[in-house]
């Protein structure tokens, strides 16, 4: 195998360097010295311990002070961990000071042993192994290996079946969200109804799907309903007719729920009307459908038709015609 | 005798007469410890350990891992009258009702940080010096799973006071797993009881946080240091030192003062973080919402790289017969992972595979010894910052005003190109020390002491170097390339012929190095 491998060394190993004494070693004046510098670092110690617990006590707990670099900070949080900190340090730098100064500072040898065992014993291992097992008679016995290890292959479906009732089956809801034909649009915060003449150009308005008196919003829905309404110029638009039949006036509609990963696409830059995502900075271009012109998002922004209806509030012409948020297996994607 | 003797003896004798412990605590109580500043990287990660699990065992009488939806009525005035879950509630109670509750929570996470970042250094000392060789592989593999439940640890925990920030993090992790082929959607719906973000999660990810992976820590680290102490500590080269023993400070007193002393210290620089520095201030960012986000959102670091390649992903995705297959998320996410971790996790073998190397290893290689391991170790590591740079590529952009999509771009290419320069940059650098220490080794050390000859001609002194250091310098092995032979003895082509060659090659660069001076030459350069 290898050629080289045995130590080819110009010069024989020196051995143990002589130890070196140190000033306590020498001089007794040093040593006493150390030992108060070791019991001062313990007294520091047990000092801040009673800081800690005067702090805790009789410091307000709803003082704050402004210090510099740091910011605002409570004061008695402060002291607390000032004083903890101080506990702990002093004990642990006077113990290190103590072994560096006063314990024995020579350093021993000690042997390693090999961790093979003898061949004598590994040979009698693999017999022990061999007789102990013949004596259970596995190898004689195919029927009961055969039949012991599907038992044992089965059992554990126990546990994994267990888990079923962790959750329901998706079913369809990843493919579903509350907007339908003629849901109104309302902000967010506020659910206030939208008329399209509220909204300005460059507008941008986080909506939700109106409820129905006494119904609560779920963060179940959150997860899949936020919309944004964006008002642009309508010659900024390029769209296709049908996409362009999806819009109002100018205000087009898109789901917030990235189709990356799910955040919430909430930057919209005015100047060049792109949206883009704060996790994965995923740019969608609102004039051509949420495009996605950068980052790691496959496709655009699901896009809401909207329409006004008899009162001239902006809403849903239709449902979402495709899933919103990240892609999973089941999704159509053609 | 007074009772100062008479106790400790009864105590021992009542202990030994239990458990015959006597004689094996006779033997290690000197047992031998090699001291080195690069060997306090693991203590670390310890001893976070044990702060974390009592500062989080504070956290857990007062959290309520709950997600059902409370009005906030709490101290803290800009966040009263909303509506948020009981988690995010009590961890706002812990941080301004309870007295010393922040401290223990920044604490906690403070400690979770060092347990990472220490993991980390650790595991790096132990490549480079070669520490992880034979007979300590089963060690390695085990410092490898640590590190990675050590990720997945951290990031359940920091998603458990469920303010948005977090939030946005589970939503994240909610699409990786909606994007595994085939069984995605049902993977999510059974973790998350039902559809994102439903109530079932933060208490499910609670029995995780604080029992289940706490417990396969407590037994992976015990079962770590129990080899550390059986296989005896690895020690660097040095005179004195062989692969027969090992040199040090016995365990008692002096290594028992300086790691107790240790503890201590680290218990108290966190501390000391814990008080000063503010660490996922979460009232700042309010409760979760999927509706919502806040710019600029970062995982803490160990997650950070992570997070880096899924933004540098390709938008690729597969579409076909009503099927959607992510890309965009797999790679990133799953594959790329587990295309690091595994071969990570293999490197002992692989390394000993490529050299031939069989036998026991104590002590520990200088990195510029081993130019392509330290090559690699690099190379990886550069891997590793190109992605955690792109994770916190947003921040770069507003910080330094540059484009976000230029730091997107140079990390695409960078991730790949960047890695293989450093590999032989790398390389080349441990072989110029080499040299370097070759010549050092010649020519004795250089004094700045300048003298001129009687012919008016200047030289400089130069100090031979003691045997100690020459030993230092030279006592390292330099192996040869593999001899493997094409064909057999029967003069008929080898099995496997493509493999073994690529084991040639990889045997051949790994023999690069430069000669070790020889006695013959260390003697002539005294006559100089």
């Amino acid at each position: 195998m290898s050629k080289n491998l045995i130590p080819n060394n110009p010069i024989e190993n020196p051995g143990l360097p002589a130890h070196t004494p140190r000033q306590t070693d020498l001089d007794p004046k040093a040593e006493k010295r150390a030992e108060r510098q070791v019991a001062s670092l313990f007294m520091l110690s047990a000092i801040s311990t009673v800081g800690f617990i005067y702090s805790y006590v009789w410091v307000k707990s709803d003082v704050y002070t402004f210090i510099p670099i740091l910011g605002d900070m409570n004061v008695q949080q402060l002291l607390l961990g000032l004083f903890m900190a101080g506990g702990f340090l002093f004990i642990g730098i006077g113990a290190i000071a103590w072994a560096r100064q006063l314990m024995p500072d020579s350093e021993v040898i000690a042997h390693r042993h090999e961790f093979r065992s003898s061949d004598e014993d590994r040979k009698e291992f693999v017999e022990t192994v061999k007789t102990q097992g013949a004596a259970a008679g596995i190898g004689r016995r195919p029927l009961i290996k055969r039949t012991l290890g599907a038992a044992l292959g089965l059992v554990g479906l126990g546990p994994i079946v267990l888990l079923r009732d962790l959750g329901p089956l998706p079913g369809k809801d990843l493919e579903t969200t509350s907007w339908k034909a003629g849901t109104r649009l309302v902000t967010d915060p506020g659910d206030r109804p939208i008329k399209a003449s509220e909204l300005e150009v460059g507008a941008v308005v986080q909506t939700m799907p109106e409820l129905a008196a006494g119904e609560e919003r779920t963060l179940n829905n959150t997860a899949k309903d936020p919309v944004l309404l964006i008002r642009l110029r309508p010659e900024d638009f390029n769209l296709d007719s049908e996409r362009l039949s999806w819009t109002h006036e100018g205000i087009i509609a898109f789901s917030k729920i990235c189709s990356h990963m799910g955040c919430a696409v909430a930057l919209y830059e005015q100047q060049t009307h792109h949206l883009l995502c704060p996790c994965h900075q995923s740019t969608f271009d609102v004039t051509r459908a949420a495009k996605v012109i950068f980052g790691p998002a496959a496709r655009p922004l699901p896009q809401l038709a909207i329409t006004v209806d008899s009162e001239g509030y902006l809403v849903a012409k239709q449902p979402f015609t495709e899933p919103v948020g990240p892609s999973f297996w089941e999704r159509n994607s053609q | 005798m007074s009772a100062k003797e008479t106790v400790p003896a009864a105590v021992a004798n009542f202990v030994d007469e239990r458990t015959g412990a006597a004689k094996w605590l006779k033997k290690n109580l000197t047992k031998v410890f090699p001291d080195h500043w690069s060997f306090l990287l693991g203590e670390i990660v310890l001893y976070s350990f044990i702060i974390l699990l009592a500062t989080g065992t504070f956290l857990t009488f007062w959290f309520d891992p709950s997600s059902k939806e409370v009005i906030y009525n709490g101290a803290y005035e800009p966040l009263k009258g909303l509506k948020m879950s009981a988690a995010y509630e009590s961890a706002l109670h812990i941080s301004f009702d309870v007295r010393g509750g922040l401290l223990m929570r920044q604490i906690h996470h403070w400690a979770a940080i060092i347990f990472m970042a220490g993991m980390i250094l650790h595991m790096l000392r132990v490549f480079f010096t070669g520490a992880f060789r034979k007979p300590r592989e089963f060690n390695w593999v085990i410092g490898i799973g640590l590190l990675t439940l050590g990720i997945i640890e951290g990031f359940l925990g920091y998603s458990l006071p469920d303010d948005l920030l977090s939030g946005t993090g589970i939503r994240i992790t909610e699409a990786i797993i909606q994007a595994f082929p085939v069984v995605g959607s049902y993977l999510a719906f059974f973790v998350f009881g039902g559809p994102f973000p439903g109530e079932s999660f933060i208490p499910r990810i609670y029995t995780v946080h604080v029992l289940l992976l706490p417990g396969i820590f407590l037994a992976l680290i015990t079962a770590h240091l129990m080899l550390v102490w059986y296989q005896k500590h690895t020690q660097y080269p040095g005179p004195g030192r062989t692969e027969k023993n090992v040199v040090g400070y016995p365990l008692m007193p002096i290594y028992m003062a300086k790691a107790g002393g240790f503890f201590f210290v680290v218990f108290g620089v966190i501390a000391l973080l814990g008080a000063i520095a503010s660490i996922n201030p979460i009232w700042m960012y309010g409760p979760y919402t999927p509706g919502q986000i806040s710019a600029g959102s970062q995982p803490d670091f160990y997650m950070g790289w992570i997070d880096g390649l899924v933004r540098m992903a390709p938008p690729l995705e597969t579409h076909f017969l009503g099927h959607t297959i992510s890309w965009n998320i797999l790679i990133p996410g799953l594959i790329i992972p587990g295309l690091v971790f595994t071969p990570m996790a293999l490197y002992p073998w692989i390394e000993s595979w490529i050299t031939g190397d069989k036998r026991e290893h104590h002590l520990l290689d200088r990195p510029r010894n081993v130019p392509n391991r330290t090559a690699i170790g690099a190379a990886v590591m550069m891997f590793f910052f190109v992605a955690l740079l792109n994770g916190g590529n947003d921040l770069i952009a507003t910080h330094f005003n540059s484009s976000i999509n230029h730091i997107m771009w140079f990390a695409r290419i960078g991730i790949i190109v960047l890695p293989i320069i450093t590999f032989f940059v790398t390389k080349r650098i441990c072989l110029s020390l080499q040299r370097a220490d070759r010549e050092l080794v010649l020519h004795g050390r250089e004094t700045g002491r300048l003298v001129r000859l009687p012919h008016g001609e200047f030289v400089e002194v130069h100090e031979p170097l003691s045997k100690e250091e020459i030993w230092k310098l030279t006592s390292h092995e330099q192996p040869g390339a593999l001899a493997l032979p094409e064909t057999d003895v029967n003069g008929v082509a080898r099995r496997g012929r493509l493999v073994s060659k690529l084991r040639a090659n990889w045997s051949a660069s790994n023999a690069v190095q430069i000669p070790k001076p020889s006695a013959l030459e260390i003697e002539d350069s005294k006559h100089h």
